[in-house]
């Protein structure tokens, strides 16, 4: 199989507009003769529906909760990046993407970020048209901030709720749609099979969750807005439900998965707090610019401190060890996300973490409050502070914030070429499901950016594209393929449902996460993926000879959903590991502990690993079969990433 | 591994829970005791405790909806000793932390009640109707591109501020189930309040506010008395000014409407 990224010729600044000029159109009469099927309808997912739907396509669009406007990407808070350099603080285009593509350690597309930077401006625009309520100076136009340790304020937002009003207007326009008739809804349904015929994707089976009828559903084209597989670890930032089914179910059909080791570890989250935990909750980044990142200086403070001899108050100022300030002065609290991560995890591994369990650093505003009022700091953090004290009982007014990294996001996904179509005709991948634009590491505010991209501006011209060149001919639901994959979902839900052993779907997912957290998480090493690899096998196995999942399939059977989720996670997390012990450098997000710096920085190698990697699956258990995608950087010079 | 405080003490509960196996069966409340459970869970988990047991013994464990467990995006939706997402104001059923309740506390746990709320099992609820209502008109006219820059029309910040709490409506329905008419308006009057604050929304704001007050008498939801238990128990804080603002909105689009 030789991968084609199809990037357009010409200028990095000229190939989208090329493009779109040769991109075949569906003539506006012959639109309504096409259907599309658009499985989430997260940021990604209902962008693209909305946008189908008003060009003329029939929809079909599907999410797992009872409504679409509750999608995970309802969780963001930070922000929403565009280069529209409304502060005339040097942004551009170009700037924007030179720091995706520095941001992701070398690791992505070119062509793909640059199109990302180009259509970001696009998006405010567009969200602004539907009533989004974005954050506004007093003379009335937008505010920006610098997020995540950007050089220019470039970041939209809407107070710490920004993803919420991005996703209530992604889901007015698709409201809209379904008013008019040109998009289906179907929430509360789950797709469990991509359809194939005659090697283009063509269908999907989904269950309903409220009956467990397993239902076929056929169209032109399929797209999958399903979101990030962070909740392989069970704990993660990422809601309850979101899962890798779907995604993964396409790769079993034939869809290349790239990428899978680059996951997102972020900085600032509340700790664990007891084996009950069922989630974890993602502090803002933006505390970063105010907030001070230290734990004691010596291990002995510490221990002390862990034992409750001592209280945070006691430590004096040279006892601190403001750990992120010293090692990186150029940057300090605002280093990226995996720089920041890491370093907590290596302060901690020293001794030196606080809170009982050690598994933690502190985030102190005392001087951020002495400087600007605790009114000024309230006013900017206010929602962020209440929701901790709520969390821990503790109040970050008084003492500073425990804070610890956490599973956030997903890099990798299905594999796209530049039209976000996977390998597979007719299955294109959008927003955190696909591989595209983020390299081995996101920038804060990009993936909102990303999502509302691929599908406002992105899928509604490359889908004609493909469908130009599609005959309209319907394939029926009672076609053998279908029927097929009717079966199998079915046989696998009642192979779930007669195991009745003895531990729970959860007990298999909290044991997965350990795995996966410890031995494919901030720091990896070759000998723990390869034990990671054999115990991941192991609990497979048990998996399949020992949960316990009650019930029948015909009602909403809550531990059927989580049992078929976590089945997909089991042989993922496998892929994960495969991709780690492949790729023999550090980068971003994936930290091989033989690959770094004197100064434990991430060392990459750029003459071995300047590629994609993407999987092909080739049997549960069995040896994936690597292909790789090179990448070319014509505009950019790779360097190592410096924060010091 | 200790809490954040290692010094609360676990406690023993008694929950009773309705159970009712689906739409159409008749449900009852069913008593589970509950012990060792940590004041730093949350109320989720100690429901997912719960369910952990149940499945154990083999016995079906309770069905609740919840997602994203941070608080905002709506799904979760308990009504506990009487109140929608329990005593604890402002405050959703995923954010509720067990602190709040004491050692020998019996809690009841029951679903939304409301007639345009079925039941599809135990403490889950139907709550399309919101979606039907905001399809209804709770959008701006706009197709994707083709879209004046975004600061073309600059709002002022108080203006943008005030749509802002109306646009923060998480649609979890608490206010219908604190409603003893089991009313929408609460939910209904924050969509059409942010839209005709803003520039972009006064073009539709006479058709939005009669079709959306229709889909809410469509789908069954009850007349507003003006009793206030929906903003005294809306988790996010919408305020009753914003039923105010409606009531204008339909009276003006009623003066002035060309559907008549
Ligand atoms: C706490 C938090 C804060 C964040 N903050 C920011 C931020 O400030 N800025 C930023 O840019 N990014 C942020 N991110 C990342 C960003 O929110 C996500 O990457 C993005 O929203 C993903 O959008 P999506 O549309 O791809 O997927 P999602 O929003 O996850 O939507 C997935 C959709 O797929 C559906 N689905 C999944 N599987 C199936 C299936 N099998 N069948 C049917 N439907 C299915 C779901 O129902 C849902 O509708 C944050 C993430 C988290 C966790
Ligand atoms: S108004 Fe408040 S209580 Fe009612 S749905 Fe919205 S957030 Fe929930
Ligand atoms: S689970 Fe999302 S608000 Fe409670």
């Amino acid at each position: 199989m030789i991968l084609d990224s199809r990037i357009p010729e010409g200028p990095l600044a000229e190939k989208w507009e090329k493009h779109k000029f040769d991109v075949k159109l569906v003539n506006p009469a012959n639109k309504r003769k096409y259907d599309i099927i658009v499985v989430g309808t997260g940021l990604a997912g209902a962008s693209a529906a909305a946008s189908f739907g008003e060009l003329g396509y029939n929809v079909k669009a599907f999410c797992f909760q009872d409504t679409p406007r509750r999608a995970h990407s309802i969780a963001a808070q930070g922000g929403i990046n565009a280069a529209k350099n409304y502060q005339n603080d040097g942004d551009s285009v170009f700037r924007l993407f030179y720091d995706t593509v520095k941001g992701g350690d070398y690791r992505a597309r070119e062509a793909n970020v640059y199109r990302l930077a180009q259509v970001s401006v696009d998006i405010i625009d567009q969200c602004v048209a539907q009533g989004v309520p974005f954050a506004r100076e007093y003379g009335g136009l937008l505010a920006n901030r610098s997020f995540g340790g950007a050089q220019v304020s470039r970041t939209f937002y809407a107070r710490g709720q920004t993803g919420q009003q991005l996703l209530l207007g992604a889901y007015s326009a698709l409201n809209r749609q379904i008013a008019y008739g040109k998009v289906k809804m179907y929430p509360r349904t789950e797709m469990l099979d991509l359809v194939l015929v005659d090697g283009k994707a063509r269908g999907i089976v989904v269950r309903n969750l409220i009956t467990g009828k397993i239902e076929s559903h056929s169209a032109h084209a399929v797209v999958l807005a399903t979101g990030g597989y962070g909740n392989v670890f069970f704990l993660s930032t990422n809601a309850m439900g979101s899962n890798a089914t779907a995604a993964w179910r396409a790769h079993k059909k034939g869809a290349l998965f790239a990428n899978p080791c680059f996951t997102q570890i972020h900085p600032t989250c509340i700790p664990v707090s007891g084996e009950y935990q069922s989630k974890l909750t993602l502090m803002s980044e933006s505390l970063r610019n105010d907030g001070r990142v230290w734990v004691p200086k010596t291990v002995e403070t510490a221990q002390r401190l862990r034992n409750g001899e001592i209280t945070v108050n006691d430590i004096a100022e040279q006892d601190r060890d403001y750990y992120l300030e010293r090692k990186y002065p150029a940057f300090g609290n605002l280093v990226p996300r995996d720089v920041a991560s890491r370093n907590a995890k290596l302060v901690c591994d020293e001794g030196r973490g606080v809170g009982a369990s050690g598994l933690a650093v502190y985030l102190d505003f005392a001087d951020a409050i002495k400087r600007d009022s605790q009114p000024a700091i309230a006013a900017k953090y206010g929602n962020l502070f209440e929701m901790y004290a709520k969390i821990t009982d503790e109040n970050p007014y008084e003492r500073p914030m425990r804070i610890y990294p956490a599973v956030h996001y997903t890099m990798g996904g299905l594999w796209v070429d530049y039209n976000l179509m996977t390998n597979v005709p007719g299955l294109y991948a959008a927003g955190e499901a696909n591989f595209s634009d983020h390299g081995a590491n996101r920038l804060g505010a990009s993936a909102l950016m990303q999502g509302l991209a691929d599908g406002y501006f992105v899928l509604p011209y490359t889908i004609g594209d493909y469908l130009a060149k599609t005959l309209y001919d319907k394939v029926p639901v009672d076609h053998p393929a279908f029927i097929e994959a009717e079966q199998a979902v079915i046989s696998k839900n009642n192979q779930l449902l007669s195991i009745n052993g003895t531990r729970t779907v959860d007990d298999f997912h909290k044991a997965l996460g350990l795995i996966m957290w410890e031995y494919c998480g901030m720091a990896r090493n070759a000998e723990g993926l390869q034990f990671a690899k054999q115990e991941i096998r192991k609990l497979r196995d048990e998996f399949w000879r020992d949960v316990k999942v009650v019930g029948v399939n015909e009602e909403l059977n809550i531990t059927l959903e989580k049992a078929n989720r976590v089945a997909d996670f089991l042989e993922l997390g496998e892929l994960m590991v495969e991709d780690a012990l492949n790729r023999n450098e550090s980068c971003g997000g994936h930290f091989r502990e033989e690959y770094q710096t004197p100064e434990n920085e991430a060392l990459r190698d750029d003459e071995n690993y300047t590629y994609v990697a993407a999987w092909e699956f080739t049997g549960v258990g069995n040896e994936p079969v690597l292909h790789k995608e090179e990448l070319k950087f014509e505009n950019v010079k790779l360097t190592q990433r410096s924060y010091k | 591994m200790a809490g954040s405080n290692p010094n609360a003490k676990p406690m023993d509960i008694t929950l009773k829970v309705w159970r009712q196996k689906d739409r159409n069966a008749i449900g009852q409340m069913v008593t589970y005791p509950l012990k060792g459970i940590s004041p730093d869970m949350s109320f989720l988990e100690m429901l997912d405790v719960l369910n952990e047991d149940l499945l154990l013994k083999g016995e079906d464990p309770v069905a609740f909806d919840h997602d994203c467990r941070e608080g905002i995006c709506g799904m979760c939706s308990l009504f506990i000793n009487g109140r929608p997402h329990g005593p604890e104001r402002g405050t959703t059923t995923c954010q509720l932390h067990m602190r709040h309740f004491k050692d020998g506390d019996t809690i009841t746990i029951e679903p939304w009640r409301a007639a345009a709320f079925p039941v599809h099992k135990d403490l889950v609820v139907d709550r399309s109707a919101f979606d039907r209502i905001q399809q209804a008109g709770g959008y701006v006219s706009v197709n994707t591109g083709g879209v004046p820059d975004a600061n073309a029309i600059p709002i002022p910040k108080s203006i943008a501020d005030k749509a802002f709490d109306a646009a923060t409506c998480i649609g979890c329905g608490a206010c219908v189930a604190a409603c003893k008419n089991a009313s929408a308006m609460l939910f209904v009057s924050a969509k059409v309040s942010q839209l005709a604050m803003l520039p972009q929304g006064k073009t539709e704001r006479k058709t939005r506010v009669e079709n959306m007050v229709a889909q809410m008498d469509i789908e069954g939801f009850g007349a507003c008395t003006n009793t206030g238990a929906c903003a005294a128990e809306c988790p996010v804080g919408i305020s009753l000014e914003n039923i105010n603002m409606l009531r204008s909105e339909f009276v003006y689009a009623k003066a002035t409407s060309e559907n008549v």
